[in-house]
């Protein structure tokens, strides 16, 4: 039995799981959500690395799937290197030095999740806290664009609505809990206030919302988003009232029409409230730790996403240097995903730019990116078969642990392997050329 | 190694200036030995610099460049055969942070504040920083356990978590940032004073400065708690600093220094009633230093230009963003810390930013025992530490003071006395408040000299200490500053005039801190209370494991008898 | 439109090529009244057309959702009818598009079959 264990499956990083193991098998995973002892106990799984030989998908050791994958990178003008979310930030580091090796762009999820966030972030900065602050502290929680029930099952009951602290024994009774969303969810049935707005108006809501906490109501129309201008006073009421609060904020938000000034204007608003009570704010992330690569990229690089290393030293535009406008542009020659279905959850206009150029994955599960592949690596699933460290939603640091033995190799040694590749290729051509 | 020739400043050593040989092996400083020779000849030689308070590693430090992108873009450097590339100005990447002080002639750096429950994000970070040895002191001012233990007058308890605090943190001091007001401002407050009760935890300022100075004497660490007032950056805090220094001078030191050290005693060194009559109270706290020797501090120079402010003190942080209207970053953490980021620009023209610029001067100025006072800009709260040869360049001449002094608001005279100054400090005084106070403050026995036994870490600058006249030539003196001739880190050659040659990884300094079985263990039944009730996370999750320091150096302290280790 | 994260697509999104994932994440959620006026059933399907592309899908009723709104789970069926314009900020539209919904008797495609026209073929 291993106790405390961390799951590696969402942003909330759950690390009080405990896992039953014998002849080296997860054999019972329990506190774990459904996702999280989905992932723990184990699926489908790639076997050995591939490589395309005459249009199929060929067995081949993993040598030869590193030296194929250092060749398609030497050989590109500007690959580009995505995903990165659900691995360590060991692989990261490895993957940034990669990047400069070669000289390509390195991107994570983010910029198809919360990297608008992280624009706005830059506009404005984020005033937030640790989970446990909130779990112990906040007696109003806004869940906005974001539904915890389905996307982070154990968050209200860890972290958030549900939880118990020292200033909130009563826990889900001692709170208000306020969603606004433009579909009822599941997370909405267990608030006390459910604001549904119309898709596309979070910005009008949120500067409504300002207006009304400055005291400036005069201003605000009889009806903002779907929403009357007394339910709005309402909640900016509440907000007001609240003796610790939070916001937390999903997809829903930065996805929708307005995308990076959604989130600029919510950080005005919670730092506005600041001057009336304490007020904190946290992006729901996603992949387990898709706030790692973002830590890791911004003290290797100083930026926390789509850096480009082709020029040696690290630029970053997003909107230029983001995947998705390097494949819509058709501007990057090779493709190395690690950790992450680009196939899948690109728009499919971009996904068909990945059909075009060499694509290196490296990936435990056989996924649509898999199909178009050049080099397929298969790699021991990290928080499970390998350690590592991963950044909670809050940017909290755990160590993950290894559970049970691989026979599979790590993201971070597969990456070593073809950095090793590249190296030694790079040193035969000088002396071809010598 | 042999550094040929140099005329060494070596202050720990008696050394004022002396044409000397001095030999390096294996990395340390030794009698006699042989291999590459490095021609230092008439050439200023110190040992390698160190800074005992920077921000350079943590959360707080990477959200700084997370919402700086436009900080970022100012220092670019493309990678090269030895370097990784590096960025930033006032928020450096890690690889900038390790090359820039090589460059300066500086091969350890101290990271000023890190809660222990996000240590292990501080070591990851110090870890990537190349070149220079390192430590990270952890904060304890606002941490629940602390203020109970205060609050229950339970000393070794206190002690046997400081104790603990420190290697779950692997940390190598005990830091307090604002006591007791990141405890309030988990609800938007803060304490007003060192005898304003904390909220919700029936103890003061004063009581928790004095408890875990007391358990930091207890457990004879290397370094002395390291204080950053209540009411920093405010009009007419200098009496907060006073009655705050005055508190500690009766406590008995453990070892051979100070009992506090005050972090950038600028920013707490005001007078005035509000920024209108804003003035600078430098003497009467550079007398306070004079009188007394119980406590040290670091200037936390402020210049003209970029910055960016960084602290646990998340109400002044708040201020500055409500001040300057700028983006604002506050990260609260449970049961221990508050924190906050705020970008700032620095004006000549404004008065209250001219008088912070001559309020630094004036206490290294004011004070007459250069040991008690390091060269610091509190980076990046009052410049980015690659600034340091602009800061050493003003303490050693009246006629550059002058000369910035003119293009100033015009009230500065009348608000402060740095004209009046006439003192220019000499290579010694600057070796030591660049070299040997810092080690010796940070209770760092083999930096901060050139003795047999220290560490092989030495800077040659490009100077002839006998011909230059510092007073007139600042500006040969600050160019000479800025890229050293030669650093040496560890016996190895790491930047020549400017040039990274070498990238070796450097050390991080702990201290694991020894005591009675049974206080820890009274200790356990309160800390797994408060895992199982309010942390967020697992117990077993918490501290730091040895993977995120492969380059460790433990240092050991702790309570003489019995001789049992922390669990 | 919108698409976003359910539970089942979230268990499923690591084994994409399951049988699960396809009944996670090929369905269109719609309002009770839209999925009566579309004359729907439980287990008919529905065409979704925009100007990115078309893509049919498995009908549900949703209560939680209001008139002329559809739901999809975040995933590659959704995707068909996401545009790639970032608005100069790296992240797609994954929301709030404009979709024109009719019944249809066509069958949904299985995701190998989704991807069938993309890329090198030969699938091992």
């Amino acid at each position: 039995m291993i106790k405390d264990a961390v799951c590696s499956f969402c942003g909330c990083l759950c690390d009080d799981i405990n896992v039953e193991v014998e002849g080296g098998m997860v054999k019972r995973v329990r506190h774990a959500c459904r996702l999280g002892s989905s992932k723990i106990m184990g699926h489908g799984r790639i076997e050995s690395p591939m490589i395309r030989k005459e249009g199929k998908l060929a067995a081949a050791s993993f040598q030869e799937a590193y030296d194929r994958a250092a060749q398609i990178l030497l050989a590109a003008a500007k690959p580009l290197l995505y995903g990165w979310a659900s691995t360590s930030c060991e692989a990261a580091k490895k993957g940034i030095l990669l990047a400069e090796e070669v000289g390509g762009v390195l991107d994570s999820t983010a910029t198809v999740c919360h990297g608008p966030s992280v624009i706005g972030i830059e506009e404005k900065g984020l005033p937030g806290a640790t989970l446990g602050q909130v779990k112990n502290r906040a007696d109003t929680i806004v869940f906005w664009g974001c539904n915890p029930a389905e996307a982070h099952p154990r968050h209200s009951l860890r972290y958030s609505s549900n939880s118990c602290g020292r200033f909130t024994p009563q826990g889900r009774e001692g709170r208000k809990i306020i969603v606004v969303d433009v579909r009822e969810t599941r997370t909405a049935k267990n608030a006390d206030k459910f604001v549904r707005i119309a898709p596309g108006s979070d910005y009008e809501v949120i500067s409504a919302l300002r207006m009304l906490v400055a005291g400036k109501g005069d201003v605000v129309p009889e009806d903002v988003g779907g929403v009357s201008k007394a339910d709005l006073a309402d909640i900016a009421a509440t907000l007001k009232a609240a003796r610790f609060g939070a916001v937390f904020f999903g997809l829903g938000i930065t996805h929708s029409r307005g995308r990076y000034k959604n989130i600029d204007n919510a950080l005005s608003l919670v730092a506005e409230l600041n001057s009336h009570t304490k007020f904190v704010i946290m992006p729901m992330r996603g992949h387990y730790n898709v706030g790692g690569i973002g830590q890791v990229l911004a003290w290797s690089s100083g930026y926390p996403m789509s850096v480009d290393f082709t020029r040696g030293g690290p630029y970053f535009n997003p909107g230029e240097t983001a995947a998705c406008d390097l494949l819509a542009r058709r501007d990057v020659d090779a493709a190395l995903i690690i950790a992450a279905d680009a196939v899948s959850n690109f728009p499919r206009a971009t996904a068909e730019a990945l059909a075009d150029i060499p694509v290196i994955q490296i990936d435990p599960y056989e996924n649509p990116t898999t199909q178009l592949s050049e080099v397929v690596i298969p790699c021991a699933v990290v928080g499970v078969e390998a350690e590592g460290t991963a950044y909670r939603m809050d940017g909290l640091a755990l160590r993950l642990r290894k559970l049970v033995d691989s026979i599979l190799p790590s993201d971070e040694e597969i990456l070593v392997g073809i950095l090793e590749s590249v190296h030694k290729q790079r040193l035969l051509r000088a002396n071809e050329e010598a | 190694m042999i550094v040929k020739g140099g005329i060494v400043y070596d202050p720990a050593n008696g050394l004022y200036g002396e044409e000397m040989d001095l030999f390096i092996d294996q990395g340390r400083m030794v009698e006699q030995a042989k291999g590459e020779e490095i021609d230092a000849r008439g050439l200023l030689v110190m040992p390698g610099g160190v800074d005992a308070h920077s921000h350079i590693a943590g959360k707080k430090v990477n959200t700084g460049r997370i919402m700086r992108p436009d900080d970022a873009r100012q220092g670019t450097e493309p990678r090269t055969a030895v370097c990784r590339p590096s960025t930033g100005y006032t928020v450096p990447n890690c690889y900038a942070m390790g090359y820039r002080y090589a460059r300066m002639g500086y091969t350890t750096a101290f990271e000023a504040a890190t809660p222990i429950l996000e240590a292990r994000h501080t070591h990851e970070e110090l870890e990537e920083i190349p070149i220079i040895d390192k430590g990270a002191l952890t904060l304890f001012g606002s941490n629940w356990q602390v203020m109970e233990c205060v609050r229950d007058k339970d000393l070794s308890k206190l002690a046997a978590y400081v104790a603990w605090g420190l290697r779950a943190a692997r940390g190598y001091g005990v830091k307090i940032v604002n006591p007791g007001g990141g405890e309030a401002w988990g609800f938007g407050a803060n304490v007003k004073g060192i005898n304003d009760p904390v909220p919700n935890f029936d103890v003061t300022p004063a009581e928790i400065i004095m408890g875990l100075a007391q358990a930091n004497e207890m457990l004879n660490l290397p370094h002395s708690i390291h204080l950053h007032f209540n009411n920093v950056g405010k009009p007419g805090n200098y009496t907060t600093a006073l009655e705050t220094l005055d508190l500690l001078k009766d406590i008995k030191p453990s070892r051979m220094r100070q009992i506090v050290h005050v972090a950038h005693m600028q920013f707490s060194a005001y007078g005035g009633t509000s920024w209108r009559d804003f003035e600078s109270k430098a003497p009467v706290i550079a007398d306070y230093f004079n009188c007394h020797n119980h406590a040290t501090m670091d200037m936390g120079q402020l210049l003209f230009g970029s910055a960016t402010t960084m602290t646990a003190d998340a109400p002044l942080e708040y201020g500055n963003a409500r001040l300057t209207h700028n983006k604002w970053s506050n990260h609260d953490i449970e049961l221990e810390e508050s924190s906050g980021v705020v970008p700032m620009v620095y004006f000549r023209k404004m008065l209250v930013n001219a008088v912070q610029w001559a309020v630094g001067l004036e206490l290294a100025l004011l004070v007459k025992d250069p040991w008690k006072v390091l060269m610091t800009t509190d980076h990046p709260n009052g410049s980015p530490f690659v600034n340091y040869p602009e800061v050493v360049t003003l303490l050693m001449s009246k006629s550059k003071r002058d000369a910035e002094m003119a293009t100033l608001h015009e009230q500065v005279p009348k608000r402060t006395v740095l004209g009046g100054i006439e003192r220019e400090l000499d290579w010694t005084d600057i070796a030591i408040m660049t070299r040997a106070a810092p080690a010796r403050i940070l209770g760092l026995e083999d930096k901060g000299h050139l003795g047999p036994g220290a560490d092989g870490d030495v800077s040659i600058y490009n100077l002839r200490p006998e011909e230059v006249d510092t007073s007139q030539d600042h500006a040969l003196v600050k160019k000479a500053l800025a890229n050293a001739k030669y650093t040496i880190k560890g016996g190895v050659l790491v930047s020549k005039e400017g040039r990274i040659l070498a990238a070796p990884p450097g050390r991080t300094f702990w201290v694991d801190a020894a005591v009675p079985q049974a206080d820890t263990d009274r200790l356990m039944i309160d800390l797994e209370e408060k895992f199982a009730k309010y942390y967020s996370i697992q117990i077993a999750n918490y501290a730091v494991q040895d993977a995120y320091l492969p380059h460790a150096k433990v240092i050991r302290a702790g309570l003489p008898v019995p001789l049992q280790e922390v669990a | 439109m919108i698409s976003g994260r359910t539970l089942a697509q979230g268990a499923g999104c690591e084994s994409k090529m399951s049988p699960e994932f396809f009944k996670a994440a090929a369905v269109c959620h719609l309002s009770e009244k839209d999925f009566k006026s579309l004359e729907l059933s439980e287990g008919k399907n529905v065409l979704l057309k925009n100007e990115f592309g078309q893509v049919v899908l498995t009908a549900k009723a949703d209560a939680g959702l209001p008139d002329s709104m559809v739901f999809i789970p975040m995933g590659p069926w959704a995707n068909v009818i996401v545009g790639k314009e970032t608005g100069g900020c790296g992240t797609p539209h994954f929301k709030g598009l404009e979709v024109e919904v009719a019944a249809t008797n066509s069958p949904v495609l299985n995701i190998r079959e989704l991807f069938s026209g993309m890329g090198v073929s030969g699938y091992v």
